[in-house]
């Protein structure tokens, strides 16, 4: 494999956080612990587009998906005071986006970007009418202290006592992952979203397995909607996603639509908004916020300005399956 | 020999067309059939309906003496049908082992084993003498090789029948008579063949019997020896068909179309074509014989300034043609029968009159300043619709309730009515019946003797031998040869397209 300035990135990173840990170790954990929370619902939202669209269907409606997960996740843990129903509420959710998602775009053949259009306006007017003051969750879901890992020095309190969705989240990543480059699912997935009537000939439904697989994404959207409302933060605000469904795209795009690739952009992002707060907080540069809360809209055109042109997405993309007629 | 395939009465109506009208055959064991057709006769539509793609509306099929359930492909995979389509179903980013276990994977606790997939791909190609690479990308495969890894996907499947839907359209004549060997290796191995083709000289080499299909019905079923070409033309067509094409030999005058050192980038930003020359004179036809892909679309693209040069440039009538503006080629006497006419030569929503002066309609008489006149558009609309014989209700009616061979005609006429200096024909009878293209023909050698200097590119041989005065063969960008048509040899440009020396 040819060496590129992007290989050398882990080592500049190994390198400054070293540096960075030898001035304050506390701060430096801190600031990587932060960046995989930071990280991973970007990294959930990347694998609904990975999923929908190496079968070739564009799902720009993640972050609507995430935002009325968020908020059914929210509403169900406050009214049953029982923040694990919550997340199943949560999740099913995006069950509901997805398959409306699969409608529009698979059985109707609907232009997939108003699908999505028409998701995310849907789940901004529902979320924001519906949205009722003076409600909480009992608690956020209980962090999990991994064993054996969790007493490891310096990656110990990085890595351990995130919660159930964060491990279970990496987890997904890496099933997808094995799923689509080493399973019969991911081959005939990755040959819909190429060349479908290739599939539909050698016997694979197109249809059902976009279905499938545009069903479980909105699971996994769900899932990531509910980390924001029960993990992460424990409440929820109108706009709660802010634009996090959109950056995941553009990470899915800046990870080739690879699991991995994405996990790792996920990572990158995350830390870059970890860091950026930790500056602030510790009063290192001064910024007015504003410019610190732009970081990752700036960083998703930065990445897409650089790596337009040289991806290639799946070739089928967009475009509704028709069996050939006459 | 045991009957494979019995198709008994199958019909299929689509919407007001009637595709298949009570149409019987059957294939033995061993048997190659070759089915010969014009366009839109039904036969894409009939093998369908035995690949399980077309649900026919009545009568049954039945394959080894089991009835077939319709409409289902993969029922008739696992009864032994396989297909070689047209546009070949194979996915371009894939390897051609993963292409070949696509559907039906040899796996090991759920996962894919692609050690044991390429182990059995090997064996397949073995057995078969097809031979592969089973870690080659299908996109860098030539076509001939990428057909292969098609036939070795359904003789994977253990076929005893094998469609294949026009498969010589995109190979060279080596590679079609490679195919046409490997076709009579599987027969003799007691696969029943269905060949579609609208080529005569394949169906003599080849076939063990013909059935010839006209307007959905079958007209009759021949063999090689008891028919020759003209006459399984007359069976197509329905009436008596010129194969040759009458000319007159061509009177060259001044030259009008010149291109100089001319070098163009593909889609991809890869030099397609490498400093190529070639003049066109008055009164003659160069045609541009090569296999596709070797920069023919790239150089009538920059012939027509739809594409940028690198360098090099054009000349009509001595005058150079500016790069990258479509209207100054066709202003400087530029007309293009475009090889894609769905894509650049027409435009389906639009009626046929209005497609017909897509090229001047803002030209006196079909405007006045700014406002159209639609009654002269309408009047030229049916006056052309007649003297092209397109076969349309009327020309008000959309392009695209055309079948392919009129929104051809539709497409040459707007572009030979005029008369222009110099005639740019891309691929101009690609998927056009054979009496289309009889007609497309004559309107070509027309425009010649009328004094336009005609540049015909072609994949068929056949077409350029028969129509062109000179003969230029274009292979990887650059013209290796030029004969003049009596000197023209099929076997000797048919090794120079294929990249060989003559």
């Amino acid at each position: 494999m040819k060496l590129r300035s992007i290989h050398y990135l882990p080592l500049a990173f190994v390198v400054t956080f070293a540096y960075f840990y030898r001035q304050d170790g506390l701060v430096a954990t801190s600031v990587l612990y932060t960046a995989i929370q930071f990280a991973l619902p970007l990294a959930l939202a990347a694998m609904v587009g990975i999923m929908c669209e190496r079968t070739g269907i564009v799902n720009i409606g993640i972050e609507g998906t995430m935002l009325i997960s968020a908020f059914t996740a929210f509403f169900a843990g406050a009214i049953l005071q029982n923040t694990g129903r919550g997340m199943i509420v949560g999740v099913l959710t995006g069950v509901i986006m997805g398959l409306l998602l699969a409608v529009m775009a698979i059985t109707w053949k609907m232009d997939q970007i108003i699908a999505g259009v028409i998701l995310n306006i849907l789940a901004a007017g529902v979320t924001s009418f519906y949205y009722r003051q003076n409600y909480s969750i009992p608690s956020t879901l209980d962090p999990i202290d991994l064993p054996v890992v969790g007493a490891w020095p310096i990656l110990g309190p990085v890595l351990s006592f995130h919660g159930p969705i964060t491990y279970f989240g990496v987890l997904i990543v890496f099933t997808l992952w094995f799923a689509l480059y080493k399973t019969s699912w991911g081959l005939r997935s990755r040959a819909v979203g190429e060349h479908p009537s290739s599939a539909d000939t050698a016997g694979v439904s197109v249809t059902r397995l976009r279905y499938l697989n545009v069903t479980i994404a909105g699971a996994v959207g769900g899932l990531a909607g509910s980390y924001l409302a029960l993990e992460a933060v424990g409440i929820f605000e109108r706009g709660f996603t802010a634009g996090k469904g959109f950056t995941a795209l553009a990470i899915m795009i800046f990870g080739r639509w690879n699991p991995l690739g994405a996990f790792a952009a996920a990572l990158f992002f995350g830390l870059t908004q970890a860091l950026t707060n930790q500056l602030m907080i510790a009063e290192v540069v001064e910024i007015p916020f504003q410019f610190v809360t732009m970081l990752p809209y700036i960083l998703t055109i930065l990445i897409l300005a650089i790596s337009a042109g040289k991806v290639r997405p799946p070739a089928a993309e967009g475009i509704p399956y028709e069996k050939e007629k006459s | 020999m045991k009957t494979l395939l019995e198709i008994e009465g199958v019909s299929k109506i689509f919407g007001s067309v009637i595709a298949n009208e009570d149409i019987s055959l059957s294939i033995k064991e061993g048997e190659i059939l070759a089915l010969l057709g014009e366009n839109g006769a039904g036969k894409s539509t009939l093998v369908k309906a035995v690949f399980g793609l077309v649900k026919p509306d009545s009568g049954s099929i039945k394959i080894d003496g089991e009835v077939m359930e319709s409409g289902d492909t993969a029922a008739a995979i696992a009864q032994g049908v396989g297909m070689v389509h047209q546009h070949f179903q194979l996915v371009p980013v894939m390897s051609v082992t993963e292409n070949l276990i696509l559907g039906d994977e040899p796996k090991k606790f759920g996962v894919v084993s692609m050690k044991r997939a390429r182990s059995e791909v090997l064996k397949l190609s073995k057995h078969f003498s097809l031979e592969v690479n089973p870690d080659a990308k299908i996109e860098d495969l030539p076509v001939g090789m990428a057909q292969r890894v098609e036939i070795l996907k359904a003789l994977r499947r253990e076929v005893k029948l094998l469609i294949l839907d026009e498969p010589t359209a995109v190979l060279t004549p080596q590679e079609t008579d490679e195919l046409l060997e490997v076709l009579r290796k599987l027969a003799k191995r007691g696969v029943g063949i269905l060949f579609i083709t609208h080529k005569l000289r394949e169906v003599m080499a080849v076939a063990d019997r013909i059935a010839v299909l006209r307007g959905g019905r079958l007209v009759g079923t021949t063999t090689p020896k008891d028919s020759d070409e003209s006459k399984l033309a007359q069976m197509m067509v329905g009436r008596d068909v010129v194969l040759s094409v009458a000319k007159s030999p061509a009177k060259p005058e001044q030259v009008l179309l010149a291109v100089k050192n001319l070098r163009v980038n593909d889609d991809r930003k890869i030099e397609a074509v490498k400093d190529l020359s070639l003049e066109v004179r008055s009164g003659e036809i160069l045609g541009v014989a090569g296999v596709e892909g070797n920069g023919q679309r790239e150089l009538v693209e920059a012939i027509c300034s739809m594409r940028s040069r690198l360098s090099g440039e054009v000349f009509v009538k001595g005058k150079s043609v500016p790069n990258m503006n479509p209207r100054a080629a066709h202003l400087s006497g530029v007309s293009h029968i475009p090889e894609d006419r769905e894509k650049h030569g027409l435009v389906n929503s639009y009626s046929i009159a209005d497609n017909l002066v897509l090229n001047r309609f803002n030209e006196v008489p079909f405007s006045r300043g700014w406002i159209r006149d639609l009654e002269k558009v309408a009047q030229n609309g049916s006056e052309l619709v007649d003297r092209f014989d397109i076969r349309a209700t009327s020309a008000s009616v959309s392009a695209a309730s055309l079948s392919g061979g009129n929104k051809q005609k539709v497409v040459v006429a707007r572009e030979l009515s005029q008369q222009l200096d110099v005639v740019v024909a891309s691929q101009p009878t690609r998927g056009v019946d054979v009496g289309s293209i009889e007609f497309i023909h004559k309107q070509l050698i027309a425009a010649r003797d009328s004094g336009s200097a005609v540049l015909l590119v072609s994949a068929e041989l056949d077409e350029i031998l028969s129509l062109a005065d000179r003969i230029a063969v274009i292979s990887d960008g650059k013209i290796v040869a030029t004969f003049s048509s009596a000197e023209a040899d099929r076997n000797t440009i048919g090794r120079l397209m294929a990249g060989l020396s003559a």
